[in-house]
């Protein structure tokens, strides 16, 4: 489903991303983890297509098509879903409106019929409540005055709402309470299918113990440093990221048993 | 030829403006003060950027043009008719209240309503009102005395051109259910006409009422239009002025509002402007007694090469009187707007509440705004804020709304109208909500039901 090859991307010269490479199939759910800076949330919008991040090098290939061609409302129409890790605030935009405008924009760009106000407000009413997000904040500006948990599940919310084949959710889960935590759990394991991949960034096993990995991708300094397997997040928590460098701290990655 | 005579060169025959003849059946008070005020005006010339209020509106092309005064019957009757058609369908059916139409200052057509507007209440042509001696005798103290000064000349010149506008009279604890629709058309069928319009709106003793001025264009020709309003809010009333200003690209537009709040009253203003080649809306406000409130809302949309400017200038002179302003500018193309805007709380003026913000967004990389949120404090257990800011839209917002499959152009429009919103929410829901939504959506593009996110219930 989603092929990233030898990918390198920066900004303003800077490299961040240094010859990154990983496959999802589809119907998997992989999930990123890496310290502070590595180069996740780069990855997660290089992937989304926003600016002024740029790709030097590399190739991303989603469904057979080339993903860095498109303009990011084209990926969002090709069923891709970045839910962020800061989602944005946007003043006088009410959250339904944006959200009905969004979900009939990507309907609209696959040739589908574009669902009515009355039809949405049904679809909407009932993720809203499975992913428990107060109806009260439907009515308002998109995420303006929304705590961070609120803003959280208003991303769950959206992902719940456009059902993308594949979504990327960069640490959702960070700054959850365990209650919050088992919603974004619940939102990935509700849409979880052999047609949809998803990209778990996170940087705790907790949000693994509920949405159970096929693969754990590590990324340090702008480069997948290990693959393995579901069992890699609790070594990881356990050790650290340290845990991974060989015995000449800074040097090279040793390679870890598995 | 100075620029004060060349907006005042008359063609042969005309009567010399510095020295207005009395028209028939005017009260003699009335013709000192045109005269007194047409001499003011020569002496003092017409502002220009070197006048800290005029820093940014420049007047050069307007005092190029030969505007003539404009007499009752207009040469573009017709185009102004459907205009004023235009502006009636916009406000929606009329719902039974009271509506003016004036041409170039000149009343043409009154539909009162049926019943007349509220037991007591008076709705009609100042003009009318100024052959009445009891009225006129009221309406003197309005046309200060020159020597008192004027802000500008273009203030005496409406003293001295004036002939006509709305004159509304509410009675003591009389609520004025349906808003009075007071619509104003330029039009010039060729040579440059100057409207002079002057409303004046006197509400008495715990009354109500609310106050829609629709300024609107036609015709090829340039007209400007300088208009003032002046409304008296007595003790424990409550006003609501709503100013929509839709004139053609070729007009130019001067106008002030000049409120005088009495004791524990409320007044309100919202400004919604969008026309004009240039376009200046003064907002004077004298807080004299305790406990009053005013909220003055703007939202100026100039495009193309419009300049819209805004001088907003509050006066705290009682104990513990409120006042808000929240005017936003959103500028597209080469156009630039200007917030003015002058807080003085004056000394003794204790528990005053003052706050003002202006934020402005800029859509384009020719557009500009200039803010200068001022605000002066020479009293002491105040609590006053203001804030300005200018920007473009956010790349974040844009990026996040394009990620969820918004086309870019369809994003933009999102967060404009969204940008717009806060101004716009602030109108009471209704006919004047609708109409000016509609108008601010063609002008930014956006489409219906974007709008209004509300409270939690
Ligand atoms: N827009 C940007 N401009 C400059 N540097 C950036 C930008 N975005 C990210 N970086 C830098 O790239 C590195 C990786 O950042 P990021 O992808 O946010 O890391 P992570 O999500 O893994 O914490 C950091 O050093 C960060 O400072
Ligand atoms: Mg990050």
């Amino acid at each position: 489903m989603l092929r990233v090859d030898s990918l390198h991307a920066g900004v303003g010269g800077k490299e961040i991303l240094s010859g990154l490479s990983f496959e999802l199939p589809a119907g998997q759910v992989h999930a990123v983890m890496g310290p502070n800076g590595s180069g996740k949330s780069t990855l997660a919008h290089v992937l989304a297509g926003r600016g002024p991040y740029e790709v030097t090098g590399g190739q991303v290939s989603f469904e057979g098509a080339d993903l860095l061609a498109l303009s990011p409302e084209e990926r969002a129409a090709a069923g891709l879903f970045l839910a962020f890790q800061h989602p944005v605030e946007i003043p006088g935009v009410a959250n339904m409106y944006f959200l009905r405008t969004a979900l009939n924009a990507v309907r609209r760009a696959r040739g589908e019929d574009e669902v009515g106000p009355g039809e949405f407000l049904g679809l909407v009413e009932q993720k809203a409540a499975q992913v428990g997000l107060d109806r009260a904040l439907l009515q308002r500006s998109v995420n303006e005055g929304f705590s961070g948990g609120e803003k959280k599940r208003n991303e769950v919310l959206q992902m719940a709402v456009l059902a993308p084949r594949l979504a990327i959710l960069d640490e959702t889960d960070s700054g959850l309470d365990i209650d919050a935590l088992r919603v974004v759990a619940e939102g990935v394991n509700a849409l979880r299918g052999p047609q949809r991949g998803f990209l778990v960034i996170t940087h705790h096993q907790r949000l693994l113990d509920y949405v159970a990995p096929d693969a754990v991708h590590v990324l340090v300094g702008g480069r997948i440093v290990r693959s393995g397997g579901a069992e890699l997040a609790p070594q990881l928590e356990a050790n650290g990221y340290a845990g991974l460098l060989g015995p000449q701290a800074g040097g090279a990655l040793a390679p870890l048993a598995s | 030829m100075s620029p004060l005579t060349a907006l005042l060169a008359r063609g042969p025959g005309a009567p010399p403006l510095w020295r207005p003849a009395p028209r028939p059946g005017e009260a003699s008070w009335l013709t000192d003060r045109r005269r007194e005020a047409t001499r003011w005006a020569e002496g003092h010339g017409f502002p220009t950027t070197k006048h800290e209020d005029w820093r940014y509106t420049r007047l050069d092309d307007l005092l190029e043009i030969p505007f003539e005064p404009a007499g009752p019957a207009s040469s573009a009757a017709e185009v102004a008719d459907e205009v004023a058609a235009e502006v009636a369908a916009g406000l929606g059916p009329h719902a039974g209240g009271p509506r003016l139409v004036f041409v170039n200052g000149h009343l043409v057509a009154e539909r009162p309503e049926a019943a007349g507007p509220a037991p007591g209440a008076q709705v009609g042509s100042l003009a009318r009102a100024l052959e009445q001696t009891a009225w006129s005798e009221r309406l003197q103290s309005l046309w200060a005395p020159a020597r008192a000064g004027y802000d500008h000349a273009f203030r005496a010149l409406n003293d001295a051109l004036a002939a006509d506008g709305a004159f509304i009279v509410v009675p003591a604890g009389c609520a004025v259910e349906r808003p009075i629709e007071l619509v104003f058309v330029s039009a010039s069928g060729g040579p440059p006409v100057l409207a002079s319009p002057r409303s004046v709106v006197l509400a008495g003793p715990e009354s109500q009422v609310r106050v829609v001025e629709v300024y609107a264009g036609a015709g090829e020709g340039p007209v400007l239009t300088n208009a003032f309003t002046q409304v008296v809010v007595g003790p424990g009333a409550s006003v609501s002025h709503y100013k929509v200003q839709a004139e053609g690209t070729s007009s130019f537009h001067l106008s002030s509002l000049e409120v005088r709040p009495a004791e524990a009253s409320r007044f309100s203003s919202w400004l919604v402007a969008l026309g004009g080649r240039v376009a200046r809306h003064e907002v004077g406000v004298r807080l004299g007694a305790p406990g009053a409130a005013v909220s003055l809302d703007g939202l100026f949309l100039p495009a193309g090469s419009q300049h819209h400017d805004n001088p907003v200038r509050v006066d705290h002179m009682a104990a513990n009187c409120t006042s808000h302003q929240l005017y936003k500018g959103i500028m597209a193309d080469q156009a630039s707007g200007v917030f003015n805007g002058h807080v003085v709380v004056h000394e003794g003026s204790l528990g005053t509440d003052a706050h003002q913000v202006n934020k402005n967004l800029l859509l384009s990389e020719h557009a500009q705004a200039y803010t200068r949120p001022r605000l002066e404090i020479f009293a002491d257990d105040v609590a006053c804020t203001h804030g300005a800011a200018v920007g473009h839209l956010d790349d974040d917002a844009l990026f996040y709304l394009r990620s969820r499959g918004i086309p870019e152009a369809r994003a933009r429009a999102l967060l404009v109208g969204g940008f717009a919103e806060e101004v716009l929410a602030r109108l009471p829901a209704g006919p004047l909500e609708a109409y000016a939504r509609a108008l601010v959506r063609a002008r930014l593009g956006a489409e219906e039901g974007s709008g209004r996110p509300s409270e939690a219930p």
